[in-house]
């Protein structure tokens, strides 16, 4: 069981698909979304909420900066 | 415990400074400038001097750094940024002033002043973005291109015997007494970035303690001009580009000062 459970907020608008942030996820449950955002890029969604840990490494490589990422200590 | 109890302030991790205005970058998705420009406004903001802070902006890809980061800047002709940043700096020794320039910029049209800004010691700092092509005109072949390396304006590779050796600026500029800090960083990595920003960090201060001039080497992707996925490239230069730019610092020191 994780000690700490977080959630990644995804500034859709600003996202241009380029997958870093899926390479970069230790647990790699991030995935890119069915939809476009209004540029016509695919954006970046968490793909499994539960498993997230909030370690912030989507954010650091994120060349957007569009990824806001929350945690708490279980 | 649902997504929603958990997007609280005080839960808050990670988010994007400040000290990035909310303009979108017009770079390409996956391109090192984006973490670059991010790890500086970052530094900027832990430091506490966005008001003392000036920034110099190059011609290339970054021409509208400007736009991004959220202190005054100076646009500088191509190459010049470092002789502009020598006068802002001159004119208010209390700022701390930085330029922002590619490989094209640094190493090609604008070498002469490179070389001497850090070679009168002027105690700025410059941000070197090295990803060894010409990027906004079209991946064309720069002085930093590797060998063998296949671009636009040479596309059977770099051949050495016609076009010359990839150039490694930062250690020619290392060698010089006038600088103070010369590092080489890269930004593909969560391991990587954190170094990086130390090293902005490192910078900033020395600009503001009259060290001399620090030169700040990110050795960078540019996915659209090597023709490869972001993740791809990102892995290509890992293989290719660290065997000539390997990263580290060359130099730590202090320049001595007249009288001495």
């Amino acid at each position: 069981m994780a000690k700490f459970k977080g959630t990644v907020v995804v500034n859709t608008d600003c996202c241009k698909g380029c997958e870093l942030c899926i390479e970069a996820c230790p647990l790699k449950i991030l995935g890119m979304s069915h939809h476009c955002n209004s540029k016509g890029y695919h954006y970046v969604e968490l793909k499994d909420e539960d498993a997230c840990i909030g370690c912030a490494s989507c954010g650091y490589v994120c060349p957007d900066a569009c990824l806001t990422i929350y945690k708490v200590k279980l | 415990m649902t997504a929603k109890e958990i997007i609280k302030p005080e839960n808050l991790v990670y988010t994007k400074t400040k000290v990035m205005t909310d303009v979108p970058m017009h770079y390409c998705p996956g391109c090192s400038h984006g973490v670059i420009h991010k790890l500086i406004a970052e530094a900027i903001e832990e430091m506490g001097i966005q008001e003392k802070t000036i920034g110099v902006a190059p011609v290339g890809c970054s021409v509208f750094a400007y736009n991004y980061l959220d202190v005054d800047f100076q646009e500088a002709a191509h190459g010049r940024a470092p002789a502009v940043a020598t006068a802002i700096k001159r004119l208010q020794p209390d700022k701390c002033v930085f330029t922002y320039q590619g490989d094209g910029d640094l190493a090609a049209i604008g070498t002469a002043e490179t070389i001497h800004t850090c070679n009168r010691g002027e105690n700025i700092v410059i941000f070197f973005i090295n990803n060894a092509i010409y990027g906004m005109t079209g991946g064309q072949m720069a002085p930093t291109t590797l060998e063998g390396m296949k671009t636009s304006t040479c596309p059977y590779g770099r051949n050495t015997d016609i076009y010359g050796f990839p150039l490694k600026i930062s250690d020619l500029l290392a060698e010089l007494d006038g600088t103070c800090y010369v590092t080489r960083q890269s930004v593909h990595k969560v391991g990587n970035i954190v170094k990086a920003k130390k090293a902005i960090k490192k910078a900033l201060q020395n600009s503001m303690d009259g060290k001399g001039t620090s030169v700040v080497e990110f050795v960078s992707s540019c996915n659209s001009g090597w023709k490869m996925s972001p993740h791809k490239a990102n892995l290509w230069m890992e293989e290719n580009m660290f065997a000539k730019y390997p990263l580290g610092d060359l130099k730590d020191t202090e320049k001595k000062h007249y009288g001495q």
